[in-house]
């Protein structure tokens, strides 16, 4: 049996992609509101070339903040970004959940 | 998130310390706590978050940080390297769980039955008093064997491991409970032993035996209304 230290460590999923030369984003859930599907500290990595590991929301707003990671990984720029059904933007990329989120996306360097 | 952060996080994680990342939102200024020149109230917000183990956005003065806690792996004890710990094992890796096996018997704690899992060949009482499990430590003991179970379960019970399961019969765990108490133990503590272990799914094999285990050890670790209650255990 392989030790995994943790099955919901995407962090070192990320960092093992930074030394093989990738360009990484880390998108982190850092604040829910009503039925959110994965809590405060769930991470949603994505590289450059298009590799995902992990998950913000069980699914619903994955392709919207994986857009914002390539950005994030372009300008270096931080973003914390709103999702909810209040957001014209959530409502687009459909968060049925009805739950609200904050995610913070930031390039690892 | 800086390289020197990243490398800081990542050494803290396999020395197993635990370690919050602190991120002032928006801007993404980080810091690594605990740290002796972090702002007290902050550092205090840290230990807390890891205490509960719960990551989350809090606003210290008027600057509004996000605590990622991360804490080591909960452990798993497992007493008894037999059939049904083959099957916990994987599924306990897969929670993300530090797993040990503790087994006395060679014949059972080889590496052949248990590859890359970490055993232990000492006696239970002696393996416990050298693991010491502490509040992020669960013990399960399926040996069936009163040699092997009593002297683990003795020691799980001094200590404050959150959760305590115990393979066995009703009429096992009554013959058990009553040596325990001749050990000491009141009824009280004793009620910590979730015993016959695992949620009663009806488990046959050691695979299902293992799920109902792994189950009601989610229920424990997340309170969760199928959560045994020490009060209805000693009802029961």
């Amino acid at each position: 049996m392989t030790a995994t230290p943790d099955s919901d460590d995407i962090l070192s999923t990320a960092a093992a992609w930074v030394a093989q030369g990738e360009q990484v984003a880390i998108a982190t859930v850092t604040e829910t509101w009503g039925s959110s599907p994965r809590p405060a500290g769930s991470q949603l990595a994505v590289t450059k070339s298009g590799r995902m590991a992990g998950s913000v929301s069980g699914g619903c707003i994955e392709g919207a903040v994986a857009e914002i990671a390539m950005k994030t990984i372009e300008t270096g720029t931080p973003q914390l970004m709103d999702f909810g059904i209040t957001d014209e933007r959530a409502w687009e990329v459909g968060l049925a959940c009805g739950g609200k989120l904050k995610v913070f996306v930031e390039k690892l360097s | 998130m800086t390289p020197e952060t990243l490398k800081a996080l990542t050494e803290a994680r396999a020395a197993k310390r635990p370690i919050v990342v602190a991120t002032k939102l928006p801007s993404g200024e980080q810091l690594l706590l605990p740290d002796a020149s972090a702002p007290a109230e902050l550092a205090a917000a840290a230990t807390r978050a890891l205490d509960r183990d719960e990551s989350g956005t809090q606003v210290i003065g008027n600057e509004t940080w996000f605590l990622h806690a991360y804490n080591p792996p909960l452990r798993l004890i497992i007493v008894g390297a037999v059939h049904i710990a083959q099957a916990l094992v994987p599924m306990a890796a897969h929670l993300g769980l530090a797993v040990v096996v503790v087994d006395p018997r060679r014949s059972f704690a080889t590496e052949e039955r248990f590859p890359n899992v970490t055993v232990s060949s000492e006696w239970p009482d002696d393996a416990m008093d050298e693991l010491k499990p502490d509040v992020r430590t669960a013990i399960v003991t399926l040996t069936h064997d009163p040699k092997l179970d009593d002297p683990a379960l003795d020691r799980a019970l001094k200590s404050p491991a959150f959760y305590i399961g115990a393979l066995g019969s009703r009429r096992t765990h009554a013959r058990r409970v009553a040596r325990l108490k001749e050990l000491g133990h009141t009824d009280e503590a004793i009620a910590r032993i979730k015993g016959p272990v695992g949620l009663d799914l009806g488990a046959i094999t050691a695979p299902e035996i293992a799920v109902s285990i792994l189950a009601e050890f989610v229920a424990a670790r997340r309170n969760g209304a199928l959560a045994p209650k020490p009060a209805e255990k000693q009802a029961a």
